[in-house]
């Protein structure tokens, strides 16, 4: 190795003469990736003196961070009585995170179909839906938490509605773009051997978007699980309750108990639901 | 051009039409049993999360008038006849979503460089050792699994509150979802230039700067920018556990009923999202075009 590279770069002179223009330095991508990269730098330096980081605090926490470590060694939840309240509330956990998700995806099939621009022609109304899920969107889960706590009260049906609110704008948008891009075909199909519009959308749309949408759904409540296991810190049911507890009273075993409940649960739910969308997107029948 | 259809004989027929009839069939009874399956579950889940359609019923009612006493302010007239008292703290909360652009900035810069050097470890067809990228790959998914607001709760505890614990949490969340994203980009690319740098002599670091950079570059900047976009969203609830920005302000106006604030600070950080969310998909594009104009 080391040979050829000796060779190599002894004839590198001589190919720099023989091709100039491979060798000669591009200044102005140069200078464009060390503008962008100082600016980056500067950022992040400038962010660092604003918020104060002080290194004596960051040293301070990282010693008390191993002393945590230490302290959550070995994960327990103290006791078969305490075991089966988590057990509960991860059942409650991930029944929030099924529910909140099929409320959104059963919500956003009317939202999709109107925010799609081959279905409905009128721009205003689609201009509308479309900055309308945006906004939605743009609020986080633990926001919309709070919100419907204060409707429907403390648990973990607040928690379900969080969830739902804060996926609908994106089940609907995901809906949409499958719907627009959805081959004109089959629809054209239906339309020349007399379908009415519905038996248009029925028959030459729903069936494209199907298998697209069943695994979406899928993946949203893979990611919903995680959202799901937090929503109980500020008291929307689930997991995350006792989590936040746990952690505000220094329980550290008991906090790391529940936090390899949730990786565990989580990794199941990942491949199964992996499993079922490769099934579903992939393999052609039979 | 005229088409014919010949029919077979219906003694033909009938074998044939008896066999799609079943496959119909056998189609059926699948999708009802799926269905079937759904249901059970849903009326479960139902169940665990005390669902009760009469209580939100009966509620339903207060989810609109929330948003009415979100549109009033304390004197009783509509927030939008006197913004000067309904933005009152407008200074105050316009540094603190500064601070949550800030912390946001910091750690998908922070997660970034290290899902960065990571992803390169944990690609199949760079490293070769299957423990190193074993113990990288377990590292990475613990890091994205638990929750960033779970890491805030705990490096709250150990960082005192503000802005450090939130910041670390995002770098370590972003870290883990950055760095398996990457690896994906790395596994997917065209190995040849790198044999070409490895015939010509080049070590394994030369490789990855000149024969792999700049085929996953744009591709890595673009999920970096859509994982900004994640944590600002993200940022604007850590305040909820003390870890700094707009949560801690919005959380207390939530929980105080200082209405006319809630509504005040939620508009100011929809707008703030959607903004950026709009700046970075431009940019996004742009890197896409560079991309297609190379390719």
């Amino acid at each position: 190795m080391s040979a050829l590279r000796e060779t190599l770069l002894a004839q590198k002179p001589g190919m720099a003469a023989r091709y100039p223009d491979v060798f000669r330095p591009n200044l102005r991508a140069r200078l464009n990736v060390v503008l962008v990269l100082g600016g980056a730098v500067a950022l992040y330096v400038y962010a660092l003196v604003t918020l104060d980081f002080d290194p004596h605090r960051i040293l301070g926490g990282v010693l008390r961070l191993t002393d945590i470590a230490e302290m959550m060694l070995p994960p327990t939840p103290d006791g078969w009585a305490r075991a089966e309240l988590y057990g509960v509330a991860l059942g409650q956990t991930l029944a929030i995170a099924l529910l909140g998700t099929s409320l959104a995806a059963i919500l956003a099939v009317p939202l999709g179909f109107l925010a799609a621009r081959n279905i409905v022609a009128n721009r205003v109304l689609h201009f509308l839906t479309r900055r309308a899920l945006d906004s939605v969107r743009s609020i986080d889960t633990l926001i919309w938490a709070l919100i419907w706590i204060n409707v429907v009260g403390l648990g973990p049906f607040a928690g379900a509605l969080a969830i739902m609110s804060s996926d609908i704008a994106a089940f609907a948008k995901l809906m949409s773009e499958a719907i627009e891009t959805a081959d004109r075909k089959p629809v054209e199909g239906v339309q020349a051997s007399g379908g009415s519009r519905l038996e248009r959308i029925r028959f030459g749309i729903v069936p494209q978007i199907l298998p697209i949408f069943a695994s979406q759904i899928l993946y949203f409540f893979e990611s919903n699980t995680r959202s799901a296991t937090i929503i109980g810190i500020v008291g929307a049911g689930g997991i995350g309750l006792y989590l936040s507890e746990e952690i505000r009273v220094l329980e550290w075993q008991r906090a790391a108990f529940l936090i390899v409940m949730v990786l565990v649960t989580v990794a199941i739910i990942d491949q199964v639901s992996q499993r079922l969308r490769a099934a579903m997107m992939g393999a052609p029948r039979g | 051009m005229i088409h014919t259809i010949t029919i077979p004989p219906d003694a033909q027929m009938a074998p044939l039409m008896r066999a799609y009839a079943d496959a119909l069939a056998a189609r059926r009874r699948q999708t009802m049993l799926g269905l079937a399956l759904v249901a059970l579950a849903l009326a479960l889940a139902c169940l665990g999360a005390d669902v009760d359609i009469f209580v939100f019923w009966d509620k339903l009612g207060n989810f609109t008038s929330y948003f009415y006493r979100l549109s009033k302010l304390d004197t009783g007239a509509f927030v939008w006849t006197d913004p000067t008292e309904w933005y009152w703290g407008l200074q105050r909360w316009l540094r603190q979503l500064g601070e949550t652009l800030l912390m946001a900035y910091l750690g998908t810069a922070s997660g970034f460089v290290g899902g960065f050097v990571l992803c390169f470890l944990c690609s199949r067809n760079l490293v070769r050792s299957g423990a190193v990228r074993w113990v990288v790959r377990r590292y990475l998914e613990i890091c994205r699994t638990v929750p960033d607001i779970v890491f805030a709760l705990i490096f709250v505890v150990a960082f005192g509150l503000g802005p450090l614990p939130g910041v670390l949490a995002i770098a370590i969340h972003t870290t883990g979802a950055l760095g398996k994203l990457f690896s994906e980009v790395v596994e997917s690319i065209d190995m040849k230039p790198v044999e070409g740098i490895a015939a010509s002599g080049g070590n394994w670091f030369e490789r990855i700067r000149f024969a792999v950079l700049p085929q996953v570059l744009s591709n890595f900047t673009s999920y970096g920018l859509l994982r900004f976009e994640v944590n600002v969203r993200g940022a604007t609830v850590l305040g909820f556990v003390g870890a700094g920005g707009i949560g801690e302000e919005l959380i207390t106006a939530i929980r105080k009923f200082y209405y006319s604030d809630v509504s005040a600070i939620l508009l100011l950080v929809m707008v703030c999202v959607m903004a950026i969310d709009l700046l970075s998909e431009r940019v996004r594009h742009r890197l896409l075009a560079l991309e297609g104009g190379r390719a």
